[in-house]
């Protein structure tokens, strides 16, 4: 990208925060001590050698679920994000290009999407839906996917209107020519950004289910899982429901960073942020 | 006035009736989406609710409570009628009437979020005035840096940390938020003050944020530079030539960040045990009871849509240019 | 010689490394105006906006000084020094309507200054904002500062603006492009205005243009500008008289030649006829539109801006099918939606439009550029692509080596040289120019236009010209069409159109367009026979 601004000791601790986050996700089964079930100790044991964070609330390594659940919440909220994307981008550039008819129906099916809040929406169909992982992932893919048409939409609308745009049109490139050759090289810088920033509100997201006891299920467990799990040791002055908090925190700081460094010269994508 | 408005020109109570009934058709539109999204099962909502205990003899007699033989689109009907005279049918798990199960529970949540935002907007938009005023400085680069990672936090860590200190590490304040009728206003108060701070940090984020970049915004403008060229003060500049300008955008951030409250006081209900429509919500999602659901799920669109419209309308009412047409 | 009221010397201003205003000097005297020329990027207001004490963000003063009244005004940024200055030094900007507070009513704008810094009561600066509105001519004075900015239109917020600059009696006043955003017809009126007033008031003023011919209706001296260096500084009878510099001689003699008339009876290759268009429901732009553009030859639609010339453009290249007329390239019916005609009629008309820098996708260099409507039109691929390339650089006088850059990487010239390759590596009969000078400087645009004519004799194209300047019709056309509020109030020959007996409206035109030579002002309104001082 030859558009970005220079690096800023911020933007470098988010690349290293959201790096180290995407390799413990994929180095999970070396770097993980224990099978992500093994019972190794007593309830809510202090930290040890054994187990570096202490022990959960039925005595299961914190730490190795730790880096197991890194891994089920980033093929989650990845999946989910890159699924959004797919059908967010496709679908808000077809309706900047094509105008007419064609934008209204999008555009107010997408208002009306949007004028349910997202935890509310996501809360009302998971009442009825199977509690499967790809329900989930559909479901978030689906409520992000309203976010993103806006976006890209917006963003295409401002480019379809360009002369060199009109140009390609009066010569008769097909709509594919024109989408793929003037539309979307132009587009990717704020497209990355929203990306980043979509990302990271699919990882809150999914925490936020998953603490609500409606997102991953168990066996399997997510950051936001671990939290429900051992939220009741706050009581007893077990803080080991605030680790895995911590971890989700730190890590939504990191890419919230890297996304404000990229956004430094486009000021005006910061009011998509985490609208309801 | 000058010119009257010339023909075309909306006049302003034209354009807010305009509004007001764009968002009755959007609120309609929304429980049409709120009705069809717990019928989007493949089988049928009787044996989603029951689960594993899906007996044909339970799930029979769940059908005919829910009046399941009958077409979707007249119990659509017979639904929407309910809800706008508010009688929102029977919860199917405990038979209560949902609409005196709402009532209480609206107030707490409406009292919740109404002081939450009573703290937060002032708040906001102190801190965004100032980081505007101070942009570049390391007074505006340090809550910026502070208000980025409120930001990411997401609402159970917050409100576990605050629990974690005020309550376990200190006990000065309760951990659980429960409220009951007799309680004085100094008792409800005290026992709302977690939550309450736990929501504040989930908006004033953004909403400080989102101030300063309005703010910003208007300051670069020609007739910022053209006050300053007469010599005015700052302070002047700010409040008589930059302000007046940024109402309208700020106004909409806030109704955005406002509207959010909706959505943060239901993970905020559940974590503080506190008695609001949130905590009945998640609660009866995971019963699978579809009507509460529904009801809960109207009321909370209703909230978010209606905040979205006085939004609308405080920014319209704003603008000098549709104040004062040509 | 008076007393020296401003006073610049060796003023230099930088933007980072690079050096905008470079060792500037000149004086100014008590009650005279000084002319600023010079095209973008000479530093002319930044040097204005320096003599208010005033510099953008990311722009540094780093050398010189610049004295009023003797009193440094640029050393001590203090906010005292600043407020003394803002007493006696105030601004005119090209865009009224962005300088002024939309929120506020103009009245208050006008006199806040005046009040700010305590020099008069209320009552008295009411009275003189009101006094001077009428000076300026503006409609209902007692009453007209009552509005709201959006509710005036473009010369009068100019007019506006000129009274609020002159409300707290400054000393100088800095006039920054003050008519360079308004059309022609507008532009006398509130040039006649501001002359009017500074001459009654007797306040010295920088008046800052790119366009000499306005700046020499109202300056006595005038100080031309390049690359931020100054060229020459003179009275304006002699730098009109008698310039010194190359480059004030090139922009002085910048009357174009006149085009001489194609020998005619060309066929008709492009037949307009009965066109009503629009974009919102009802609301028609283009109005019974009808004309023939003859192969070869050059028709100019000449219009301000809201005559519907750009709609035209959009309708013959079917982006926006006509309500009712039709169109017919080369006899043949052209159908009105430019997705359902085929692709030698895509190929035929090409268009050039105003601002190169949109028309050119910044990702793709300009190889790419001009590659693409060989390959697509004609297949060509490899080295005969290569080939074809270079030629049409080479058409368009720029050296192969820029096949490699980026849009990015070029001057605005370029640009359009580009743009305009572009549009004729399609081969096409009909080439839509839409203002395609309007955003350069005087002198590039001039090469542009040389380019089109050699272009056209060499490959007898055709050309739609779209434009609201009629020296430049004098200089490119062959026909004319004159448009105003979407119809044809006047088309034929060149020499017919442009030769009395005029209508009102082309007369009216014809006399507003600055010519290049001081006293012309003056020369148009006693024309008129009427004090220049009403709008419309």
């Amino acid at each position: 990208m030859s558009r970005l601004p220079p690096l800023t000791p911020l933007a470098v601790i988010g690349f290293f925060g959201a790096a180290a986050f995407i390799l413990l996700a994929g180095f999970a089964p070396w770097l993980a001590p224990h099978p992500v079930s093994e019972v190794v100790g007593g309830v809510w044991e202090p930290p040890s050698a054994d187990a570096l964070l202490g022990t959960d609330n039925i005595g299961r390594d914190l730490f190795s679920r730790l880096v197991w659940g890194a891994r089920v919440t980033f093929a989650i909220a990845a999946l989910a994000t890159a699924l959004a994307f797919l059908l967010g981008v496709s679908l808000g550039f077809y309706a900047a290009v094509r105008r007419g008819w064609v934008d209204q129906l999008l555009s107010r099916l997408n208002d009306l999407l949007m004028a349910i809040p997202t935890l509310i929406f996501a809360l009302v169909v998971l009442a009825v839906l199977p509690k499967t992982m790809i329900v989930l992932v559909l479901v978030m893919a689906i409520l992000e996917a309203t976010r993103v048409f806006r976006v890209s939409r917006a963003i295409a609308a401002d480019l379809v209107v360009l002369d060199y745009v009109e140009v390609a049109r009066l010569r008769g490139e097909s709509w594919r020519w024109v989408i793929l050759r003037e539309i979307l090289p132009n587009a990717l810088s704020p497209l990355l950004a929203e990306l980043g920033l979509r990302f990271a509100f699919s990882i809150l997201f999914l925490s936020t289910l998953s603490f609500l006891g409606l997102g991953v299920q168990p066996p399997i467990a997510d950051w936001g899982s671990l939290v429900k799990e051992n939220k009741d040791g706050l009581l007893f002055g077990v803080f080991a429901a605030l680790i895995p908090g911590a971890a989700i925190a730190i890590l939504v700081i990191c890419i919230n960073l890297v996304v404000d460094w990229m956004l430094q010269k486009t000021t005006s994508l910061k009011r998509g942020r985490r609208d309801g | 006035m000058l010119a009257a408005p010339k023909g075309g020109g909306l006049s302003l109570w034209a354009m807010l009736a305009r509004r007001l009934a764009l968002g009755l058709v959007l609120l309609w539109a929304v429980s049409l989406v709120i009705f069809a999204g717990t019928q989007i099962l493949p089988g049928d909502v009787a044996s989603a609710m029951l689960g594993q205990q899906a007996t044909p003899a339970a799930v029979a007699s769940i059908r005919q409570e829910l009046g399941l033989e009958q077409p979707a689109a007249v119990r659509y009907v017979k639904w929407l009628g309910g809800a706008v005279t508010g009688d929102f049918g029977r919860s199917y798990s405990n038979r209560q009437d949902i609409a005196k199960s709402i009532a209480p529970r609206l107030k707490n949540t409406l009292l919740l979020a109404a002081m939450a935002a009573a703290i937060a907007i002032p708040l906001s938009i102190a801190l965004g005035i100032a980081c505007a005023l101070t942009a570049g400085s390391w007074i505006d680069r340090t809550i910026g840096l502070v208000t980025l990672s409120a930001i990411s936090l997401p609402e159970f860590f917050a409100g576990y940390l605050l629990i974690a200190y005020f309550s376990v590490m200190h006990l000065w304040l309760p951990s659980s938020a429960t409220v009951s009728e007799g309680m004085s206003l100094g008792q409800r108060f005290v026992v709302m003050l977690l939550p309450c701070l736990t929501l504040v940090l989930a908006v004033v984020g953004h909403m400080m944020r989102m101030t300063r970049v309005a703010l910003l915004n208007v300051m670069t403008s020609p007739y910022i530079e053209t006050a300053l060229l007469k010599g005015l003060p700052r302070s002047r500049i700010v409040w008589k030539h930059a302000l007046p300008n940024a109402v309208s955008p700020i106004v909409n951030v806030v109704a955005l960040n406002l509207a959010y409250l909706v959505v943060g006081v239901v993970v905020v209900e559940v974590i503080f045990v506190y008695p609001g429509m949130g905590q009945y919500l998640v609660d009866h999602v995971a019963k699978r009871d579809v009507p509460v659901v529904q009801a809960t799920g109207l009321v909370f669109a209703a909230i978010y849509i209606l905040l979205n419209i006085a939004a609308d309308m405080i920014s319209v009412i704003a603008n000098p240019r549709l104040r004062h047409p040509r | 010689m008076g007393d020296v009221l401003l006073k610049v010397t060796d003023l230099e201003i930088k933007a980072g490394a690079t050096t905008i205003v470079d060792r500037v000097s000149f004086t100014l005297d008590k009650g005279r105006v000084l002319g600023l020329i010079g095209e973008s990027g000479a530093g002319k207001s930044t040097i204005g906006l320096a003599s208010l004490g005033h510099t953008r963000e990311g722009l540094r003063i780093t050398g010189g000084r610049a004295e009023l009244n003797g009193r440094d005004i640029l050393a001590p940024a203090s906010a005292k020094a600043r407020y003394l200055t803002s007493a006696s030094v105030t601004y005119v900007a090209q865009s009224a309507a962005a300088a002024f507070n939309p929120a506020h009513r103009l009245i208050d704008q006008v006199i806040e200054a005046t009040l700010g810094h305590k020099l008069m009561r209320r009552s008295e600066a009411l009275a003189r904002a009101k006094s001077l509105f009428g000076l300026l001519g503006l409609p209902d004075p007692a009453h007209f500062g009552d509005r709201y900015p959006h509710q005036a239109s473009g010369g009068q917020l100019q007019r506006a603006m000129t009274a609020m600059a002159l409300c707290s009696s400054p000393e100088l006043i800095v006039f920054d492009e003050p008519t360079t955003a308004l059309d022609v017809t507008t532009q006398i009126d509130v040039l006649a205005a501001i002359k009017h007033a500074i001459v009654k008031t007797g306040t010295a003023a920088l008046y800052i243009s790119h366009d000499l011919a306005v700046v020499a209706q109202v300056a006595d001296e005038i100080l031309v500008l390049r690359h931020g260096r100054m060229v020459e500084r003179g009275p304006v009878e002699r730098i009109f008289a008698a310039p010194v510099e190359v480059y004030t001689k090139h922009l002085v003699s910048l009357r174009r030649s006149e085009k001489l008339l194609t020998a005619g009876g060309g066929n008709v290759l492009l037949r307009v006829s009965g066109i009503t268009a629009g974009y919102a429901k009802g609301v028609d732009v283009l109005n019974d539109v009808s004309f023939d553009v003859v192969r070869g030859e050059t028709l100019a639609v000449v219009g301000e801006s809201g005559s519907g010339k750009s709609t035209l453009a959009r309708v013959i290249t079917g982006l926006l099918p006509a309500r009712s007329g039709t169109l017919q390239f080369e006899g043949k019916s052209l159908d009105p939606s430019l997705t359902r005609r085929d692709a030698p009629t895509h190929r035929n008309i090409q268009i050039v439009n105003q601002i190169p820098d949109l028309a050119l996708n910044p990702r793709q260099t300009v190889e790419a550029i001009l590659s693409r409507p060989l390959a697509f039109y004609f297949g060509l691929k490899g080295s005969a692509l290569r080939a074809h390339v270079s030629t049409l650089l080479d058409q368009i006088e720029l050296p192969s080596a820029l096949a490699d850059r980026y849009p990015a990487e070029l001057s605005g010239g370029q640009k359009q040289r580009i743009c305009i390759a572009r549009a004729l590596a399609a081969d096409p009969g009909l080439i839509i120019c839409d203002e395609p000078t309007s955003a350069l400087d005087p002198l590039v645009a001039d090469g542009i236009l040389d380019l089109l004519m050699r272009l056209q004799k060499e490959a007898g194209t055709s050309y739609l010209f779209i434009t609201h300047d009629l020296s430049i019709v004098r200089s490119i056309a062959d026909s004319v069409v004159v448009m105003l509020g979407g119809k044809v109030v006047r088309s034929g020959g060149k020499t017919e159109v442009l030769a009395p007996p005029f209508d009102s409206y082309t007369e009216k035109l014809i006399a507003s367009v600055p010519e290049m030579r001081p006293g012309w002002l003056d020369d148009a309104l006693a024309g008129r026979g009427r004090p220049g001082t009403l709008e419309r």
